[in-house]
This record gives C-alpha cells, sequence and structure tokens, in this order.
C-alpha cells in the first residue's frame, strides 16, 4: 500500500435486511401496465397542435456550408416553421466544455454552424403538421455544401496536413494527460521479461436502445418555461448544459418522464436536440414533438468511445507476477466532445483492472475526427481499459507459456486485502475475485478442458475457453472532473428521494431518478414495505420522474451504476425519517407511550407490548393532513419527508491524480467456451458462465436481469455489432440491417452464478451495478485466441472479432504476432 | 399537384372497435395506430422492418406494421398488445412475462407478446427452436432473451 492520503470512506452500519421484502423477487410493480401496453413513452405523448420536427442532415463528414434556403420548405401549407444553425446562433451560447484549451476552444451549438463535421450532424430542423409532411419539406431545404477531406482514423489525426475539424481548437487535439503512481523505472528494473504489445484496438458501438431519443417540448410565454417531456436518462447534466446556453435558469426547464425505452447512457446527451426543440416551441408558439429515426441515432448519438492502446510494455516475473505497465490509450471521441473529455479520467476508476498492479504508467490522448460524437455507453470508458487490461493478461500468459487462469489468481488483488486501495486511491470495497472465478470454471465444466478440446478437435473444431474479469464501478465522486480541469466545480454526488403518507393512508414515494427498466419502482418499494412494517402493495412509487416533484438533485438521473447505492440509500433515508414521525404522532395519540415502545407493523404504529394498541396509518395520515386540531404545538411533524443522500467523497488530490473516485465496485467473472470452424473463421459460442457479485441482492431477478443483459450486449459486441466508417467518413452500419444486434437464435446457453459481498460503505450493503464492464467482449476475445494456440499462435488484437477477422487470423497469424514481443529484462 | 387523391377513407377494426379515419396515402399502419387512433402500445424502433416492436395481428397473420401501409388494412381486423388482457386480467403469456421477468424497459414487450401470441394460436405446444424462430423477428437489447424464451416456454408445455 502506498502512503497516500487517501482516506477510506467510513464503514457504516450495515443493517441486516429483514428479507421479508428485500432479497425477495417479487413480482416487479411496473410489469402489469408494461405487458398491457400501457406504458407512456414519450413519443405517445401528444399535445393539441403540436407540430412534428425533422432534422435535416449532413450527407458529407467534413464540409463548409455555403449557403442555406428554407424558403421551398416554408411555403408548403402545413409547415409551421424551420430553425437554422445561424438562428441558434443568435439566440443561444455554446455549450460549456468540460475540458481545458485547447478542447474547450469549441464552440457547440445544437444545429451545425458555417460548417458540418460527420455524417448525419443536423444542419436544418423543420416542423410540419405531420411527421410525414416534416420529412417531405426536409427534402425542399437546398444546403449547399463545400466537401473537405475526412479525418476517419484517430492515428492519423494529428498528422501534418490532415484537415483540422475545429479551427477554434487549432488542431484535432482535444485533451491529453499523463497518469503515472508508483515506481516504473524500479517495476521494470525488477522484471524478468518484458511483454511488448505493439497496438490493441478496441472499436466502436453503442448499446442501441431499442426506443430513440425523442421530446415533447411546451413553451409557456408567460412564465418563460419550458416542460420538456423527453426520455434523457440525466436531466441533472441536460439542464447544467441547456441553462447557460439558453440564458435560463435551471428551473424553467422542466424534465418529465414515464417509462424509458432502454438507455445504457446512450440517453445521457440529447441537450443539443433538446436545446433546438425549446427554440421552435418558442418560436412557433406551440408544442413541437421530436422523434429520432432508428437511421438518425446511429448516424448521430452516443457512440461508444473507440480507443486505441499503443506501445504497451508490461514487467512481469517469469512465474506470471505482474509488476506494472506503460501504454499510450489514443481515444477517438468523434466530432464533437458531448460529454467528453470525462472519458479521459473515467477509465481510472478501474486503473489496475482487479489485479494487483501497483506501478502503472497511461499517457491519453483523445483526438477529434469526422464521425459521430462519443457519449456514454453502458461500461463508459472503464470497459476498454478493462478489455485492455484483460488482453494484456492472456497475451502475458500465453507468450510466458502460462496458464491464464493462475496468472489470474497469482494477481487477483486478494478477498483479505479488502477493502483494497489502487495506486491511484480508489478504494475497492469488499469481493472475492478467486472465489467468483473457481464458479465460472466450474459452470463451464473446466476441468474438462483438455479432453473437451480433443473431442472437438476429432470435428474439426477448433475449441477455446476464456476468461473475462472485470469490474463495474458505481457512483462517481463528480470530483473526478477535475483531473479533466481542475477549474471545474464539480464533485461528489447526491441523489433524492421524498416519502409521505398522505390523507387516506397512503403511502407514496417519489424518486429523482430514470428508470430505463431497472425496476426502480419494485425495488424502492421493497426498501419502504421493510421500514414501515407494511406491504409492498400499499407503497406506491411514482412512475417516472419529474424535476418539478422536487425530488431532483443535481446529479439525479440513473445512469453509471448507482441506483442500488444512491437511489435507495435516499428511499432508506427518507422512510427512517416517516416512520420516526409516524411513532411520535403515535406517541402522542397512544397516550403519551414512549417512543422506544412503539414499532411500525401490520400497517399501523402499534405498542410492542401491547398490540392491540393500533394506530393505523389511515389515522395517521387524516390526522396530520385534515383533522389536526389540538395537536400539541411543538409537534414537528409533517409526514411528508425528503431526504438527500449524499455519498461519502473528498475531493481527489488533482495535482497527483489521486483519490476515490467511485464509492462501490461490483465484480463479474465470466467464462466463455468457443468452438471455431479453421476453414470459415465462423465460430458458436457452446458454453457460456457469468458470475457476479454486486453486494447485498434487494431483487436477485432484476440483478440477474441486468447480468444477462449485459452479456448479450457485449457478446453482440464482440461477435457482431460495430460502427464501421469508410475512409470518406460514411457510416456503413446505420441501421439494423447493416448493424446486427443478436436476435433470439444468436443466444448461447447460459448459466449465472452469484456471491454477496456486502459493501461496507453503503447504507443497505448494496453495490451499484449495470454490470457494464463488458466481460463477455474479454471472455470471448481470450476464449478465441486460446482455441487458436497451436494453430498459428494468432494474438487477437481487436475487441470486435466478426467471423472474417477470425479466419483472416487463422490465414495469417504472423500478422497479429508481429503486434507482439517478449524481451529479457 | 395531380389529381390522384393523396388520402383515402379507411375503415378497421381494432381489438373488436371499429374505426373509420381519412388517411393520407403514404402514412404506415403502425403510425396510423398510433397516431390517428391513439393506440400507443405498439411501439416502433428501426425504419427498417428489423425490431419487431410493431408487431400486430392482422386479419390471423403476424405482421410487422411498419411494413404496411394503413390504406392497405382498409377492411382489416387488427390485434394489437390492448386487445390481449380482458378487464385487466392478465393473459397467461402477460403473467408468464412478468413471472420470468421477460421484460426490463418493456419497449420491445408489446411485439413479442404478438410474437408469442401468435405462434401459440398455430403451435400450442412449440419446440425450443420453434419458440426461437418465432421470436428471432423481435428485437430486445435489455434481456438477452432467455428470460423471454423461458416465459414463452412456460405457457407452451
Amino acid at each position: 500500500m502506498s502512503d497516500s492520503t487517501t482516506i477510506a470512506p467510513d464503514r457504516v452500519e450495515v443493517q441486516a435486511p429483514q428479507k421479508q421484502w428485500q432479497g425477495q423477487s417479487v413480482p416487479r410493480k411496473e410489469d402489469k401496465r408494461l405487458t398491457q401496453g400501457q406504458g407512456v413513452f414519450v413519443d405517445d405523448i401528444k399535445r393539441h397542435g403540436m407540430g412534428y420536427i425533422h432534422f435535416v442532415r449532413s450527407p458529407y463528414a467534413h464540409a463548409h456550408i455555403t449557403s442555406i434556403d428554407v424558403s421551398k420548405a416554408e411555403e408548403i401549407k402545413g409547415v409551421y416553421g424551420t430553425l437554422t444553425g445561424e438562428e441558434v446562433a443568435s439566440l443561444t451560447d455554446p455549450f460549456f466544455q468540460l475540458a481545458t484549451p485547447p478542447g474547450a476552444h469549441l464552440k457547440d451549438y445544437a444545429l451545425a454552424l458555417g460548417k458540418v463535421r460527420y455524417v448525419g450532424e443536423a444542419v436544418v430542423a423543420v416542423v410540419a403538421e405531420t411527421r410525414e409532411l416534416a420529412r417531405d419539406a426536409s427534402e425542399l431545404v437546398e444546403v449547399e455544401y463545400e466537401p473537405l477531406a475526412a479525418v476517419v482514423d484517430a492515428r492519423n489525426a494529428q498528422d501534418d496536413g490532415v484537415p483540422v475539424l475545429h479551427d477554434d481548437a487549432g488542431s484535432n487535439m482535444m485533451w491529453e494527460s499523463v497518469y503515472e503512481w508508483g515506481d516504473l523505472d524500479a517495476a521494470f528494473a525488477e522484471a524478468d521479461r518484458i511483454v511488448k504489445i505493439k497496438e490493441l484496438h478496441f472499436h466502436r458501438f453503442n448499446s442501441t436502445p431499442l426506443e430513440c431519443d425523442g421530446a415533447l417540448v411546451e413553451f409557456n410565454r408567460g412564465t418563460g418555461q419550458w416542460t420538456i417531456h423527453t426520455n434523457n436518462q440525466f436531466p441533472g447534466f441536460a439542464q447544467i448544459m441547456m441553462g447557460p446556453a439558453l440564458h435560463c435558469g435551471l428551473d424553467k426547464l422542466r424534465f418529465v418522464t414515464q417509462d424509458i425505452g432502454g438507455g445504457f447512457g446512450n440517453k445521457i446527451t440529447s441537450h443539443p436536440q433538446l436545446v433546438a426543440c425549446c427554440l421552435l416551441a418558442r418560436k412557433l408558439n406551440r408544442p413541437v414533438q421530436w422523434t429520432e429515426w432508428r437511421t438518425d441515432f446511429h448516424l448521430s448519438m452516443s457512440h461508444g468511445n473507440e480507443r486505441w492502446f499503443q506501445d504497451t510494455e508490461v514487467a512481469v516475473k517469469n512465474d506470471g507476477t505482474l509488476l506494472g505497465f506503460r501504454t499510450k490509450a489514443l481515444d477517438d471521441a468523434g466530432a464533437w466532445l458531448r460529454y467528453e473529455p470525462l472519458g479521459g479520467v473515467i477509465w481510472a476508476q478501474v486503473t489496475p483492472g482487479v489485479y494487483k498492479w501497483r506501478n502503472i504508467r497511461l499517457e491519453f490522448t483523445q483526438v477529434a475526427t469526422n464521425k459521430a460524437p462519443c457519449s456514454p455507453n453502458r461500461g463508459y470508458s472503464r470497459m476498454q481499459h478493462l478489455w485492455f487490461t484483460e488482453r494484456v493478461i492472456d497475451i502475458v500468459a500465453h507468450e510466458l507459456e502460462l496458464d491464464p487462469v493462475e496468472v489470474r489468481k497469482r494477481n487477483y488483488i486478494k478477498t483479505e486485502d479488502m477493502p483494497y486501495e489502487t495506486p491511484n486511491g480508489c478504494i475497492y470495497d469488499s469481493g472475492d475475485y478467486s472465489r467468483m472465478l473457481d464458479i465460472a470454471l466450474e459452470l463451464i465444466g473446466w476441468k474438462d478442458a483438455a479432453a473437451r478440446k480433443k473431442e472437438a478437435a476429432s470435428r474439426g473444431k477448433l475449441l477455446g475457453i476464456g476468461i473475462g474479469s472485470t469490474l463495474d464501478s458505481g457512483t462517481n465522486n463528480f470530483g473526478q472532473s477535475r483531473m479533466i480541469n481542475p477549474e471545474l466545480q464539480f464533485s461528489g454526488n447526491n441523489e433524492v428521494a421524498t416519502v409521505k403518507l398522505d390523507v387516506f393512508g397512503e403511502i407514496v414515494v417519489t424518486l429523482g431518478t430514470t428508470p430505463q427498466g431497472q425496476g426502480h419502482e419494485t425495488t424502492a418499494a421493497q426498501v419502504v414495505a421493510d421500514i414501515l412494517g407494511c406491504s409492498m402493495d400499499d407503497v406506491y412509487v411514482r412512475a417516472g420522474h419529474d424535476s418539478y416533484w422536487n425530488s431532483h438533485a443535481g446529479f439525479s438521473g440513473t445512469y453509471a451504476s448507482q441506483f442500488a447505492v444512491t437511489g435507495l440509500s435516499a428511499v432508506k433515508g427518507a422512510t427512517d425519517m416517516l416512520a420516526e414521525q409516524i411513532k411520535r404522532l403515535g406517541s402522542v395519540i397512544l397516550g403519551g407511550v414512549p417512543v422506544d415502545a412503539l414499532e411500525l407493523a401490520d400497517g399501523t404504529v402499534r405498542i410492542k407490548d401491547n398490540p392491540e394498541a393500533a394506530l393505523p396509518f389511515m389515522a395517521c395520515g387524516a390526522i396530520i393532513n385534515a383533522n389536526n386540531a389540538g395537536l400539541p404545538e411543538d409537534l414537528d411533524v409533517t409526514l411528508n419527508c425528503r431526504y438527500v443522500y449524499r455519498p461519502p467523497f473528498e475531493v481527489p488530490d488533482v495535482e497527483k491524480k489521486f483519490g476515490n473516485l467511485t464509492l462501490t465496485y461490483a465484480a463479474q467473472i465470466h467464462a466463455a467456451v468457443v468452438e471455431i470452424d479453421p476453414e470459415t473463421g465462423h465460430y458458436e459460442i457452446v458454453d457460456y458462465a457469468a458470475v457476479d457479485d454486486c453486494g447485498i441482492r434487494i431483487h436477485p431477478q432484476i440483478v440477474e436481469g441486468q447480468v444477462m443483459g449485459a452479456t448479450a450486449q457485449a457478446l453482440g459486441a464482440v461477435v457482431h455489432e460495430a460502427f464501421e466508417y469508410d475512409e470518406d467518413g460514411n457510416l456503413l452500419t446505420p441501421n439494423f440491417y447493416d448493424y446486427h444486434v443478436p436476435h433470439a437464435l444468436d443466444m448461447p446457453p447460459l448459466q449465472t452464478g452469484y456471491i454477496e459481498s456486502p459493501s461496507p460503505f453503503t447504507p443497505l450493503g448494496t453495490k451499484g451495478m449495470g454490470e457494464g464492464g463488458g466481460a463477455g467482449i474479454h471472455s470471448v476475445c481470450a476464449a478465441v485466441q486460446d482455441a487458436m494456440r497451436g494453430h498459428g499462435d494468432a494474438i487477437v488484437y481487436d475487441s470486435w472479432n466478426p467471423y472474417k477477422r477470425v479466419w483472416e487470423m487463422l490465414q495469417h497469424p504472423e500478422k497479429t504476432r508481429a503486434l507482439v514481443e517478449v524481451v529479457d529484462a | 399537384m395531380s389529381a390522384i387523391a393523396s388520402s383515402k377513407a379507411v375503415t378497421v377494426t381494432v381489438n373488436g372497435v371499429e374505426y373509420e379515419r381519412e388517411v393520407e396515402a403514404r402514412k404506415l399502419l403502425i403510425h396510423f395506430v398510433r397516431d390517428d387512433l391513439d393506440l400507443t402500445g405498439s411501439h416502433i424502433g428501426c425504419d427498417t422492418g428489423n425490431c419487431g416492436a410493431c408487431s400486430m395481428i392482422v386479419d390471423g397473420q403476424l405482421v410487422k406494421s411498419c411494413m404496411l401501409l394503413a390504406v392497405q388494412a382498409d377492411g382489416a381486423s387488427i390485434e394489437t398488445v390492448e386487445g390481449l388482457a380482458e378487464d385487466g386480467e392478465l393473459t397467461a403469456l402477460q403473467q408468464s412475462f412478468s413471472d420470468h421477468h421477460a421484460l426490463q424497459c418493456g419497449y420491445c414487450t408489446p411485439g413479442m407478446l404478438m410474437s408469442a401470441t401468435a405462434l401459440l394460436r398455430t403451435n400450442p405446444n412449440p419446440t425450443d427452436e420453434q419458440i426461437k424462430k418465432a421470436l428471432q423477428g423481435n428485437i430486445c437489447r435489455c434481456t438477452g432473451y432467455w428470460n423471454i424464451f423461458e416465459a414463452v416456454k412456460a405457457v407452451g408445455s
């Protein structure tokens, strides 16, 4: 352990769940409406006289806009109006940039101004009476372009003579920093071998939620307030971006959501489109509606960060002990920094992965290219880094002729060392990775591996087994943003809930979160019912989010694996307050019995020793809300309690790039067995195990559902899904024909396992979990490489391994082997 | 503009209720049902007929309603997700989806339910392979399909 100054969060007393509702897979409250088509998603919302928005988008990856003529479109009957970049620039300020210079100099508006920088960038908005008319009228908008050469390969983006996307920034380099912890020279001096890896590539894809982005926006002329019905999943961030741009206070931007059709991080950065909607609602004096087309989503929304790892050197002992590594991470941000360059620090939440590496140097550079802007995608920035660490482990193991299982076990952080401080000051709260690996290996039948390889060979198949060991760090300390830009005034985190007892005894819960399928109504009700001693059926959790509910804090939203910590801790805090108030009221009404002598059970407050003396919640609600004459003056009871949960964080040390960046570390160990047909490169995943540890599970079935869904997305990403661009910057996969997401027939057999390592730092012992570590990508990459051992020994160098690539690796293993070199230290 | 009509009167029966509306000739059936009839249970997840979120049963046949113009459905009898439960009582399939956690965000669920309903009507005891094939035209991004498969299988067997 280093002699650093980081302070581990205080351990909190984890209250053992009563196991009445928490810990049970009760039926989800959401299901009744969602199975009957009674959910309310953004495109379901209608208003009288509303106009439909269609965006005219750039056909060029990089071009000057020489003229825009909207007159023909505006002449059409039923067209309500248009919006251009010049109008936007006259009415708004550019969005606030998180980066230091040069990225800080970008001037990013809701619509392109003077120039387009990727295919699909929004140039003009057209509003009409119907969707069809808006689309037709858009065809009549005349935009003249003067095409420029496109930058599509991040590796060339800084070369001389390459066109610069943003003249204001002066170059395509957007943000860079050097991270170094420990003593690299000592580590490399101590090493027996140095494994050098020239280049690894993590590809571009995202989670493609089935519902695309959208909004219905109304403007109240009298108050200057917008109501934004939208599926944006992080309203707190959108408000911070939009308020200054629109020159309005944040309370003028009311965000409302009910059901959201999947998010996965991809619905965080819709603020440019929302600003266009706001301007149009005001300009046209009517509600406007925007529903993104699937093609538009693929072309323009929230691609996952594409990253290169170059000139990697790993210091290792002959027995496989890992001492440290150096690498250069080159991150392709796409055309705009919409949430970036936060990816430049988010990876550091999991700096050593699950391993005891103490000496690490990573040079991070982010560049702009003529591709869609990158924004969070499930596992945001950490998945890329964890893929890198897992690739390193397998390459080291294979090149040193060691067993990848043994190398992992030798280097895993041990359960007895938890809480464990990483080289950069993050505190891994709890876990047992070796035990999880044992479970995963047993589930896939590891002990029979040799026999299975032989049997597969007899059928002409190459069988390989691979492991993916990952973390889903949850509950961000937003202070990490200061490592990107020391001027930023963000730190910590928060979430809110309110719980009230109404006049007829109804228990009403409001959340600050914006769930997209995670079942928050259900798990919140479980927590409330256990504390209040009532049935879950008696707890009504309002569906969705409304920033006017007073259950909205600066970081409210559903993102970055945190609800089971931030959301449920807020629910617990508010419910504890309510329980205490009910008891104080009961104490008065039941004749002055001490509060300690009371308990909450069966929907009543009652005397422990005399349960007959009970006051039903209905009576409590009625007395406080409607029948309160004669109550003691000093009885401070409202039965309407609001609690803000604030996780225990310090501001990180910006100079040393050191501090606790997230509160909890859920772990995932996956194991995959693949069979490759060497004639074609086609491979099948024949066995798969996913073992998860997210601390105490409030609702095991929901947890397993997240594990399954994340696994499916990872398997889709490693085999099929990629946002591929041609050399002119055209996206080759702009829809579900070309971008193949897994179907029911694609899914391999899956076994799941779990352990529960309670977090010592959270009130319920829970950890945030979205299981975005990308373990499925890593395990399949490892399995494919394992299958090719003894058959050319190709190195899996890319996170995207469609069958054609596997075939190429089998045909020309030497091309991949040239990427790796082992030297004696 | 030419004299060719750009709209047409269409009569459809949806979940037993008859509707008559003047419809733009180019309007898709899914947009007609959602926007004009206010039956928003069926969803749209793509522009290309791949995702199946808009699946409905039209004259007894499972269709992706984004692949049909509204005018083509003139005279048809249409079933959508809103017609499955009676008086709020879930069908065995709907209940099974909830029991097996076969839905998370619920966006694909109406289409999944219609595809599975169509399967079980014609084939009450489908094999595993037949279930997967019947769901192949419906994309789900939350669940990985395992629980959807189990939910259908539980009702089918």
